[in-house]
């Protein structure tokens, strides 16, 4: 069966969103920080008169990298809106989510995410879950 | 039942009124099947509420209307002009039904088995259409959709935003004292706005607790234990979107203490404690916040347990999770995917849970506390804001950002180089002492990790109350004070434990709320110091917290205590109203006399105050000098030898303070009107006070008449006695107390401490006469 996904860049990795993740697409205009938050916590954003919490993707998936981009993916998890940095938009399309191949070890929390892949002429995009890169209140401090 | 039944009223009503229409098309084609299925619903929800709600008179004609308009669904009947009458007048006269339920009047059975046999195929019973003009009594209530009270409060928080918006615009300029005025009236008219748009929104919480007892019970008696649950502040209000989202998590928290808090009976009993379980739910609001408090007396966490099986699950190692602070470990049954019992049981143990009561309390913005006594019980506190509404708050600079505090949280505001404020560090920690007040000063730049701008130093001082203590919180610069509409911010940022929120002021710039509370954790300041002493004496003797008391310095000098349920208020009055008459000093107050009892002279006072004491009917008033302070009385208070003027000594503070007898008040100054017929019950060889203390409230709140000894004439019905020696010296049944538990073989004594006991003994020996 086929799906809408969004296909964009993050982290330099091109990635499948499923479309029923995403509730929009905007450029997040100036970012409030918050201090003492969790990394991947870039700030508040106001949408409209909405207020966002502004995810850097990068940091979610554990890279060190800091996401540099201001488009962003707005999606709800738990009542609570976000704005997922995104590098560049490609594309809107149908296709069919696969499995996974067998055996792929995907890196670092990349493999958390990871919902399937899609094929786009040939290529395998990789489908992530951004409800996945979504930082929760953790429990435990992080390791590091 | 009463609150269903007026749903049930408005609905059925609401419903007939859209209806009227529908039927009206239905006559005229009756073929339409849309109208069919319109009428069908209607009488078939009638029919199922009226099950529910025992209204058999209104079930049988509404059973006996879908009966006929389900064969016409079928097919198996075609709709002729008689049946659409025969329903039309059923319809009817369930309006009419309601409307007579609703203004409590009675309305006759008359026609109503015609109305029945006219639905009957084939019949012909000519309907006269019933014009009963019932009075309708108006409407009160309005059932309102939630999304329609959302729109509301946004509309209202707009408005309140716009209000701001302008006051700042036009006091920019000077401004004219007309539209001045104007704005007044407006912020006023605003604010009330604001009130009660928020009150529509607002439930008592008791709309959460009223199922627990019904569910506890359940829950006790599959697992065979045995709770008694107490329910606290059902008073307070609360969001109702907040109740809705809190409900699931605390049905979980119970389930889990009884579950696994409270041990079986039998393991009580070993542990000392007694065979019931003790859950204690409360709801009380503190500033802008409401805490819910889940206690249980049972077994507590067993942390150890907790992180072996972390370990075991392979979290992490158990070397880390050791390494975590107490409280980290301990929220660690917060983890996903954990049940901290072996065995899995019907009622709670699936390993879903802590987890998933936490992120519904993340979701309103709010946080759980847990208080853990290993072998005495678990302590769960969940606080959650007010309402997602709107607040007052200070808007407070640092760096370059800016962040708001709640008003109420904020006890005042300095600034760091006035006068009357020092700032010294004290063993590394950093204290101000802001006129002879020393608090713990903490930097807001530096506990967010944020540059400061301009000045090394901080310029203002926030004197924050946080909880038990206050401290001053140090910040650059205090900006404005602005409603604010405050919103629950995402997990990962409530996370960090600092902050009570969001919200979108006018710049469009996205600002964080403070709290008060959280920064003093987050920065580690201590204030159990206070806190102990403060739940000192409550902590040591849960089972007995202590009576509270007033504590007032008496005309003589000393300093005495009443219990505070006695008082019922400390008045000031003039020495011009007392008046020494008929054998004792009266008050005069309120156009009433009372008697006035003292200890020592009011002579040469022109003003006294003076405890109104009340005791259902009777009323006396006592001299003091002043009233000092309320106390908590310590349960082990040392009883008078001799009953009188006082009741006993406690110590409080490590002085002795007498209990004032306020049963001596009432007996020796309430002007008599008891009833002279009540049964006497004669307390004889009371040596040491205690019954008279412990025994004779009980027994007069019972109904009796308590003397210590016999008036000329006077016959007791019953006599208490404490000791089997005390030969009885008049002919009246005896009831012994005994001072131990058990009792002997043969003994028919009753042990001091069971009340229902003693009232029942009491009760048949005079009842036997």
């Amino acid at each position: 069966m086929q799906r809408l996904f969004l296909i964009a860049e993050v982290a330099g990795r091109t990635v499948a969103i499923d479309s029923d993740q995403v509730e929009s697409v905007v450029d997040i205009g100036e970012v409030t920080a918050v201090p003492r938050a969790a990394k991947p916590v870039r700030g508040l954003a106001a949408l409209r008169s909405r207020v966002v919490t502004v995810v850097d993707t990068e940091a979610a998936l554990g890279l060190n990298g800091c996401s540099l981009a201001r488009r962003a993916v707005i999606t709800r998890v738990d009542g609570h809106s976000y704005a997922m940095l995104v590098d560049v938009l490609e594309d809107v399309a149908p296709f069919v989510l696969k499995p996974l191949a067998s055996g792929v070890a995907l890196e670092g929390a990349w493999g958390t995410a990871a919902r399937g892949l899609i094929e786009r002429d040939g290529e395998p995009i990789l489908a992530i879950d951004l409800g996945a890169l979504v930082p929760g209140s953790t429990l435990l401090p992080d390791q590091d | 039942m009463d609150d269903l039944l007026q749903d049930f009223i408005a609905e059925t009503r609401e419903t007939l009124e859209a209806l009227s229409g529908e039927i009206v098309a239905w006559e005229a084609h009756p073929a339409d099947r849309a109208r069919l299925d319109a009428i069908f619903r209607f009488v078939h929800t009638v029919k199922g509420s009226c099950g529910f709600l025992d209204l058999p008179r209104l079930e049988r004609l509404a059973h006996a209307a879908e009966d006929a308009l389900a064969q016409v669904r079928d097919g198996a009947r075609t709709p002729d002009r008689a049946l659409v009458n025969a329903v039309l007048a059923v319809v009817d006269r369930i309006g009419e039904i309601v409307e007579a339920i609703d203004a409590g009047h009675a309305l006759d059975h008359g026609g109503e088995d015609l109305l029945i046999a006219a639905l009957a195929e084939g019949s012909s019973e000519v309907i006269a259409a019933a014009a009963i003009g019932a009075p309708r009594t108006a409407s009160r209530s309005v059932r309102l959709n939630v999304d329609l009270l959302d729109r509301m409060m946004i509309g209202m928080s707009e408005m309140v935003l716009a209000r701001n918006e302008l006051a700042r615009r036009l006091r920019m300029n000077a401004i004219d004292p007309a539209v001045e005025a104007a704005l007044e009236r407006l912020s006023l008219t605003v604010g009330e706005m604001r009130d009660t748009v928020m009150r529509t929104r607002m439930q008592k919480i008791d709309a959460l607790f009223s199922p627990l007892p019904r569910m506890v019970r359940d829950i006790a008696a599959t697992l065979g234990k045995s709770v008694s649950l107490e329910i606290e502040g059902g008073d307070v209000e609360l969001d109702r979107e907040m109740i809705e989202v809190l409900r699931d998590p605390l049905v979980h928290i119970i389930r889990n203490a009884i579950d696994h808090g409270i041990e079986a009976p039998a393991e009580r009993r070993g542990a000392g404690k007694r065979e019931a379980g003790r859950l204690t739910v409360s709801a009380r609001q503190s500033g802008n916040q409401i805490i819910v408090d889940i206690v249980d007396d049972g077994r507590g966490v067993d942390v150890d347990r907790l992180i072996a099986k972390l370990a075991a699950i392979g979290v992490r190692s158990e070397r880390e999770l050791r390494a975590l602070p107490l409280r980290a470990q301990l929220e660690l049954m917060f983890h996903p995917g954990l049940s901290s019992r072996d065995s899995v049981s019907e009622v709670s143990g699936r390993g879903v849970g802590m987890d998933v009561v936490k992120s519904c309390v993340d979701q309103i913005g709010g946080r759980i506390e847990l208080e853990n006594r290993p072998g005495h019980g678990l302590h769960i506190a969940i606080r959650v804001p007010l309402t997602l509404s709107i607040m007052s708050a200070i808007i407070v600079g640092v760096g370059k950002q800016r962040f708001a505090i709640p008003r109420q949280s904020i006890d005042e505001i300095v600034r760091a180089q006035g006068a009357a404020i020092r700032i010294d560090v004290l063993g590394g920690a950093p204290i101000a002492t802001v006129r002879e007040r020393r608090m713990p000063l903490l930097d807001l730049a530096e506990l967010l990790d944020l540059p400061r701008s301009g000045s090394a130093t901080a310029q203002m001082l926030v004197i924050v109350a946080a909880g038990p203590g206050s401290y001053a919180l140090a910040v650059d610069s205090v900006i404005d004070n602005e409603e604010l509409v405050i919103k629950p911010a995402s997990p990962a940022v409530m996370a960090t434990g600092i902050y009570a929120g969001q919200t979108l002021p006018d710049s469009g710039l996205p600002m964080l709320l403070l709290d008060g509370g959280g920064m003093a954790r987050v920065a580690g300041l201590d204030f159990s110091r206070d806190l102990d002493e403060a739940f000192g004496a409550a902590s040591a003797e849960p089972e007995a917290p202590g009576l509270p008391a007033l504590l007032f310095r008496d005309l003589d000098g000393a300093h005495r205590a009443v219990p505070l349920a006695a008082v019922d208020r400390v008045e000031q009055v003039a020495s011009s109203q007392v008046c020494h008459a008929a054998g004792q000093y009266r008050l005069t107050v309120d156009g009433r006399i009372l008697p006035l009892a003292m200890q020592g002279t009011i002579d040469g006072r022109a003003r006294f105050s003076v405890l109104r004491l009340k005791d259902e009917d009777v009323e006396v008033t006592y001299a003091i000098d002043e009233a000092l302070d309320i106390i908590a009385l310590p349960a082990d208070f040392v009883p008078a030898r001799v009953p009188g003027r006082a009741a006993g000594v406690a110590l409080v503070d490590g002085e002795q303070i007498e209990l004032l007898d306020v049963l001596w008040v009432f007996d020796a100054h309430a002007d008599r009107a008891t009833a002279r017929e009540a049964p006497l019950c004669l307390i004889a060889g009371d040596r040491d006070g205690w019954m008279t203390t412990f025994v004779r409230p009980l027994l007069e709140s019972a109904g009796y008449r308590v003397a210590t000894a016999l008036a000329a004439g006077e016959a007791p019905a019953v006599i208490l006695s404490a000791d089997a020696s005390d030969a009885p010296q008049a002919d009246a049944p005896v009831v012994r107390l005994r001072r131990k538990r058990q009792a002997e073989a043969g003994d028919d004594s009753v042990y001091r401490y069971d009340r229902a006991g003693l009232l029942f003994a009491l009760e048949a020996r005079v009842g036997a006469r």
